[in-house]
């Protein structure tokens, strides 16, 4: 009987770790080292290995990878501890919305630019078809005639 | 539609010009002001600028000008910086000794990790009040490019020294002695 309890309490034991081991999204440092900054540095955490925030920073991630934190969860600790400059890409407000501003203006610049350009290029192409050929004096006429003449 | 050329060129320029500022403003605030020095170096006092900032550890804001009255030793440091174990001890004992003349230290914790923090005011014994200025902002106002840094308010609240390194006992003796004779 007591052998059979063991055995169910085993078995509860390691279905229990499994289960938990399953839900672990078990996020590393390399996950997020491209999307989080090290402030300090200027640079992304994968760049700035050896400077000592660089390495808090790692800890920090490793220290919420094991207790199972997914990478926003870790994120947002992240953000908590050192404001949202720690993350790679900017917020969407304030003066960081112009890295997403200015490259989406620059694009529509320039359509609106080559779109006009275009626009030129056929109207100047249509002209030029169009365009009435000047006529012939009648000294002229009668000298082709008379070359066409001499090679007939 | 036809846009003229005078306009389209007006617009271009514009567009131009409106894009170069941006830049500009960009690479400006990537650098830390140095105006806070050059004026102390032509021996101006300017008004330190205004912190509103989280206590370390504790529930609980305060504001730098909540000292106001006393001189006040602001030292910008964190954790993970080694220049600042070492100066730390000296502002402690700064600390204990401006106590009886109406002074004291204020420890301004700067791109940390809170826990790091804590472990470190807690391993020197630090009795000096700490706030948390967990992005830098509150440092960058006041031109802290490294850390530790440490900058001195006179009793109205006006910057008399910076320090933009670890300070040592002849630094806090030279610049503390004058402003503590000085009423408030």
């Amino acid at each position: 009987m007591t052998r059979l309890l063991m055995l169910v309490c085993g078995l509860v034991l390691f279905a229990s770790t499994a289960a938990m081991a399953a839900d672990c999204p078990r996020t590393t440092v390399a996950d997020l080292e491209d999307e989080v900054m090290c402030p300090v540095c200027g640079t992304s955490l994968g760049v700035a290995r050896e400077a000592p925030l660089a390495r808090r920073e790692r800890a920090m991630i490793e220290r919420l990878a094991n207790r199972c934190q997914t990478k926003a969860q870790i994120k947002a600790a992240l953000v908590g501890e050192f404001g949202p400059a720690v993350l790679a890409m900017p917020p969407r407000q304030g003066f960081d919305a112009s890295a997403y501003l200015v490259p989406g203006a620059g694009a529509l610049a320039a359509l609106m630019v080559a779109a006009l350009l275009l626009r030129r290029w056929r109207r100047r192409g249509a002209s030029s078809a169009l365009a009435p050929t000047t006529a012939l004096t009648a000294a002229d006429q009668l000298d082709l005639e008379a070359e066409l003449a001499r090679l007939r | 539609m036809r846009i003229e050329r005078p306009v389209a060129v007006a617009a271009c320029l514009l567009a131009g010009a409106a894009l170069v500022a941006v830049l500009a403003y960009g690479v400006a605030h990537q650098h830390a002001s140095r105006s806070i020095d050059r004026a102390v170096a032509a021996g101006d006092r300017p008004t330190a600028p205004g912190l509103h900032l989280p206590r370390l550890g504790v529930s609980g804001e305060a504001a730098i000008a909540d000292w106001r009255g006393k001189v006040v030793v602001v030292n910008f440091w964190a954790s993970w910086c080694e220049p600042c174990r070492d100066e730390t001890p000296l502002l402690e004992r700064w600390h204990r000794r401006l106590a009886a003349d109406n002074g004291l230290v204020l420890g301004i914790n700067t791109l940390d990790v809170d826990a790091d923090a804590l472990r470190f005011e807690r391993a020197f014994h630090l009795t000096y009040p700490m706030l948390r200025d967990r992005d830098g902002a509150g440092a960058r106002r006041f031109g802290v490019a490294g850390y530790p840094e440490t900058v001195v308010l006179d009793r109205r609240g006006r910057i008399a020294a910076v320090a933009r390194g670890p300070v040592d006992d002849g630094f806090m003796r030279e610049k503390l002695r004058p402003l503590l004779r000085e009423p408030a």
